[in-house]
């Protein structure tokens, strides 16, 4: 860790990773979680790290200070945060704040786990977010889970019985669907309707039903702000790249099945993240990921790398090998950044097993209300699990290229055209595999699952609330 | 200046009619549900697109004016 990124200010500097060895190996950041590990950070840490917040200097001043920043929306999207912050600032009138901790991905726990380490950064952010747009009403939207509520209900209520707060503070519970989080499906769900995404023709911010339009900004995000309205555009941009500044929050699967949830530079070369090696030619008869063999890693050989979540794309891990985590590289070859979900599929698994595996969940998380998604998506997810198979129907694959093309940009929301994109993905880098089911055979020799879903209770299609 | 057919995804109950009314603009897919045009509705066919957004059983059809 370079001097220019450690934070500025009158506290210690954050102590090498103790708990953390992989931090220091790779180059891992210290900016919103703490450097001692997963201890939640009380309101006296908090303060003694980072000291109070600056008083608001006028609402224009921070939507400037966050464009020059160039912080864009931890969430997925990647969205510029000071357009959405102007928006709100000049809307008719003052909008619901809402930090969105849904956190709908299943291979993504770095929003909880920012909530449950670094609850007050999150909430000084949702305070700015206030502020920049007028606003005296915010909410934390969070999945309906007992310890991380209680332990939010406490640190809200000790926040509020200080003062040092301007906006009132609401818990509210997201659904645990992929789908809850999507904004207008949270705007739903603050009017006590279902969670369920609407169609809007019209882009601007979603409004709950007729009411208040709602800013919308991942909890990740407003903890950066936290930070940006304390240090500044320029510090926030000695990490990252000139084009995607700041850190990020990832979540990591490692090859051995090991998960932890890091903060890194954007930009930083995916093959130090994942601790890749050397090239590794594939074993006679086995069919790994595009087929350029496999790599290495000290978690064991890996074939492919899913990068961004369900909604994104795998990646050939020899191809991986040779990325920055940053959308200007993934972007072309059909990947993003995504939630941060990093993902390194060991050479032991079947890439089409697991890719059907979540496409039968994507179909399930349809919300139900746009007809080609409805009945796109578990046609699709039907012809990949035959695919997968041992005796796939030789047609299989070319179905699945043509609901592609009939579910892709057909519905009110993203989650056909994500879905899609992820199917896809598998079918451009399993292709090797694909054609090894088609004549009865299958290269995998370990079928434990390796992608994480909502495991327990079957899921329920009618729960949106 | 042109006007544009579009659909409610989420209105649309996959009934059908705007792809009788309107055989020029829309075609149904392998599950009924209509399929729109990507481009502006010639002006020759505005009336018939209008028919099709009136008619809509599920009201899920919008013309509306794209730059």
């Amino acid at each position: 860790m370079t001097d220019s990124l450690t934070l500025p200010g009158p506290f210690p500097a954050p102590v090498p990773a103790a708990g953390d060895p992989m931090a220091a190996q790779f180059g891992g950041l210290h900016r919103l979680l703490p450097a001692s590990g997963a201890v939640p950070v009380d309101l006296r840490a908090h303060l003694d790290r980072y000291g109070a917040l600056p008083r608001p200097d006028g609402p224009g001043r921070i939507i400037a200070e966050v464009e020059a920043a160039g912080l864009t929306g931890r969430g997925g999207a990647a969205f510029p945060t000071y357009r959405k912050l102007a928006a709100a600032a000049n809307g008719d009138q003052a909008p619901v704040v809402a930090g969105n901790g849904a956190e709908g991905e299943p291979a993504s726990s770095k929003d909880r786990s920012l909530l449950w380490i670094s609850p007050h950064l999150v909430l000084d952010g949702l305070q700015v977010a206030a502020q920049a747009t007028g606003s005296r009403s915010a909410l934390l939207y969070v999945p309906r889970r007992r310890q991380l509520h209680q332990r939010l209900t406490e640190v809200i209520a000790e926040r509020a019985a200080v003062g040092m707060d301007t906006a009132r503070v609401e818990l509210r519970e997201a659904p645990d669907r992929f789908l809850a989080g999507e904004e207008s499906a949270l705007a739903s769900r603050l009017a006590d309707r279902p969670a369920l995404p609407s169609y809007r023709p019209v882009r601007g911010l979603p409004r709950t039903g007729p009411g208040r339009p709602v800013l919308v900004q991942n909890v990740e995000t407003l903890a950066h702000l936290a930070l940006i309205a304390r240090y500044g555009a320029g510090w926030f941009r000695a990490a990252g790249t000139a084009d995607e500044p700041g850190s990020m929050l990832a979540t990591l699967h490692l090859a051995d099945g090991q998960r932890s949830v890091v903060e890194v530079p954007i930009g930083i070369p995916l093959a130090g993240l994942l601790g890749f090696g050397g090239q590794l030619p594939l074993p006679p008869g086995r069919a790994g990921g595009g087929g350029d063999g496999l790599i290495t890693s000290a978690a064991g050989p890996v074939q492919a790398v899913l990068v961004g979540g369900y909604h994104s794309a795998w990646l050939p891990a020899a191809q991986a090998a040779r990325l920055p985590l940053a959308n200007a590289a993934l972007r072309p070859l059909g990947a993003f950044i995504g939630a941060g979900v990093v993902a390194a599929l060991p050479a032991d698994r079947c890439g089409i097993a697991e890719t059907a595996r979540v496409a039968r969940y994507l179909a399930l998380e349809s919300a139900g209300q746009c007809g080609p998604c409805f009945n796109g998506l578990p046609r699709m997810a039907a012809a990949l699990g035959h695919l997968a198979g041992p005796r796939p129907d030789p047609w299989a694959r070319a179905d699945l290229d043509r609901w592609a093309g009939l579910v892709t940009g057909r519905g009110a929301c993203h989650h056909p055209d994500g879905s899609v994109r992820f199917i896809g993905s598998a079918l451009r880098v399993f292709a090797a595999e694909a054609g090894l089911h088609e004549r009865g055979r299958c290269s995998g020799t370990n079928p434990q699952p390796f992608l994480p879903l909502p495991g327990g209770q079957p899921l329920d299609d009618t729960d949106w609330s | 200046m042109g006007k544009q057919l579009r659909v409610d995804p989420t209105a649309c109950a996959g009934h059908g009619l705007c792809a009788e009314l309107a055989p020029e603009l829309v075609s149904l897919d392998e599950w009924g549900y209509p399929i729109m045009p990507d481009r502006p509705v010639p002006r020759a066919l505005e009336r018939t697109a209008r028919r099709a957004v009136t008619d809509c059983p599920a009201l899920a059809l919008a013309l509306t004016r794209v730059p």
